[in-house]
């Protein structure tokens, strides 16, 4: 098992955290993990990408120029990484900030209302984990278990308390995906 | 067992320098290796092992609060990025002079001047040539993975007593603030005064029932025992070369083309001869562990067996010096890198040596 992801959007958006949830799910599931950020020196505005492998065989680059998934959170991202995804690959985004919908055929194109599924919910801040959870059930990455470890690893102890909604947004992020 | 975590590479050192038993860090923040002075500050080991952790005013006054702390035969250690590293060169170069140990760690970014906060290997000729004025070497070692931030930190102040002599650990901005796996080194105590007193009687420590005073210095007016200081310092220097040059091969058993690359670019390069390999190109990977003293005898050897070495680096072009005097002009070495932080992937790799080798491709 290999899955090379790059996931992608603004800074403030969450998808550095997402990548490192992610990550951190794959290390509890005993996989190889890399995570690469790739981002300005803004907190928030200006790009902000992260490049996370999961994989049973020792990973020899964290830097890559295709990815078996793409995670797009907005625009200029869709822009610069819609050529990137292999052939056969998986493409998933958010159409709420997208003006040109994805053009490709020979990928899996899989829209995600995650920016409407956050108002339903009522937490801004739930976003990026409704779309982890659409990564996790699009591409059947890593066993419920393991990501909730992974969640518990990355956040503070203080904020632990939010865990179950953070579940429920994954919960909804993989409703989202048919 | 050890736990396996997930960290930074500049939070791996900071944790590394903790269970190493390093006495003291001074350093001073700076993108990108800002990590290892907070990820220290939080887990605050001066309550746990005692180890001293100071933000400096400034990183020339870090570098000489880790002069006065090796004098007195203290394992101590700094960080720092390129234009950080730059102002601390006036210090590596009394510490070398000095004969004292010391580790050094430089994120290297994008230069020249502030540059960018983005990776970088444009620091290859200060680490490896120098950096400050005199003649002297630091050891210098390239870590490629988290795991190695993590190990180096160990070794490389075992090294710098071992021989007496500063050693860096030339990091890039890549392997500073990417997460993979990591197990940390175990535990060992610091040492204790009476153990300093004993394995460094060279120590600067008070003169106790000593009958001379110990005195560091870098200073010497007259030129006959200057010359002295020079000689005892370049026969370590041949020691070292003699004894510490190390370097990973990959796919080099049939290898009818090398790529040479240090640090991260190392890996990315192995993605790209991988790629190549299942076009049938056989072209093999060295990557120098240690970029002083440099691997030279074994990239000597390959030289002999393929058609020609590409090297792979993060800036105009440095490397690929050492390389070529290695092979001795005898098969064509040519270079490929990006300046100013810019990582390439590994397909611009693969055009890069097919544009070098397009022979290569016809075989």
């Amino acid at each position: 098992m290999k899955e090379e992801i790059i996931i992608a959007g603004f800074g403030g958006q969450g998808v550095l955290s997402m990548g490192k949830i992610l990550a951190y799910a794959g290390l509890m599931d005993n996989l190889e993990v890399t995570w690469m950020p790739a981002y300005g020196p803004e907190q928030r505005g200006g790009t902000a990408n992260v490049t996370v492998i999961l994989s049973d065989e020792p990973i020899s680059s964290p830097v890559l120029d295709k990815y078996d998934t793409a995670v797009i959170l907005n625009q200029q991202s869709l822009d610069k990484f819609e050529s990137k995804v292999k052939p056969g690959g998986t493409l998933i985004y958010d159409p709420y900030s997208i003006h040109h919908a994805p053009e490709r055929t020979d990928i899996t194109v899989i829209p995600v209302e995650a920016m409407e599924a956050t108002f339903e919910l009522g937490n801004s801040k739930t976003y990026n984990m409704i779309l982890l959870g659409a990564l996790l059930k699009a591409r059947n990455l890593l066993p419920d278990e393991a990501v909730i470890r992974g969640l518990k690893k990355t956040l503070p102890e203080r904020h632990h308390h939010l865990i179950p909604l953070n579940q429920q947004a994954i919960d909804k992020g993989r409703d989202l995906v048919k | 067992m050890e736990e396996v975590k997930l960290m930074k590479g500049n939070e791996a050192i900071a944790h590394a320098a903790i269970r190493a038993g390093i006495d003291g860090y001074f350093g001073y923040p700076i993108t990108p290796q800002s990590e290892v002075l907070e990820t220290l500050e939080a887990e605050m080991p001066w309550r746990t092992t005692g180890m001293v952790v100071l933000q400096a005013e400034s990183e020339v006054a870090a570098i000489n609060m880790v002069y006065g702390g090796a004098a007195a035969g203290k394992a101590v250690m700094t960080s720092s990025s390129s234009p950080g590293i730059s102002l601390k060169q006036e210090g590596i170069s009394y510490i070398a002079a000095a004969e004292l140990p010391a580790l050094i760690v430089n994120v290297m970014r994008g230069g020249p001047g502030l540059g960018t906060i983005q990776p970088s290997q444009a620091d290859y000729f200060q680490a490896t040539k120098g950096g400050g004025h005199g003649d002297y070497h630091l050891i210098v070692l390239s870590p490629a993975s988290v795991q190695e931030m993590a190990d180096f930190v160990v070794e490389g102040i075992d090294l710098s007593f071992k021989y007496r002599t500063p050693v860096m650990i030339l990091a890039d901005g890549v392997v500073g603030q990417m997460m993979e796996k990591v197990v940390l080194p175990p535990f060992r105590p610091r040492r204790t005064d009476e153990q300093v007193r004993e394995q460094c009687p060279w120590a600067a420590m008070g003169k106790g029932d000593r009958k001379h005073r110990n005195i560091v210095t870098s200073l010497e007016l007259d030129p006959a025992p200057m010359e002295v200081n020079n000689e005892r310092l370049q026969a370590t220097y041949k020691r070292i070369a003699e004894n510490e040059a190390r370097c990973k091969e990959f796919y080099t058993d049939d290898a009818e083309y090398l790529i040479v690359a240090f640090g991260s670019i190392a890996r990315i390069s192995l993605k790209a001869i991988e790629e190549m390999r299942e076009m049938g190109i056989k072209v093999g990977l060295l990557r120098p562990v240690t970029l002083w003293p440099f691997p030279t005898k074994e990239i000597e050897r390959l030289s002999k067996q393929v058609k020609g070495i590409l090297t792979v680096e993060l800036n105009a072009g440095q490397m690929i010096e050492d390389v070529k005097l290695a092979a001795e002009c005898k098969i064509p070495v040519h270079h490929f890198g990006r300046m100013g932080g810019i990582v390439p992937n590994p397909g611009e790799i693969t055009h890069a040596f097919l544009s070098a080798f397009p022979e290569a491709k016809q075989n």
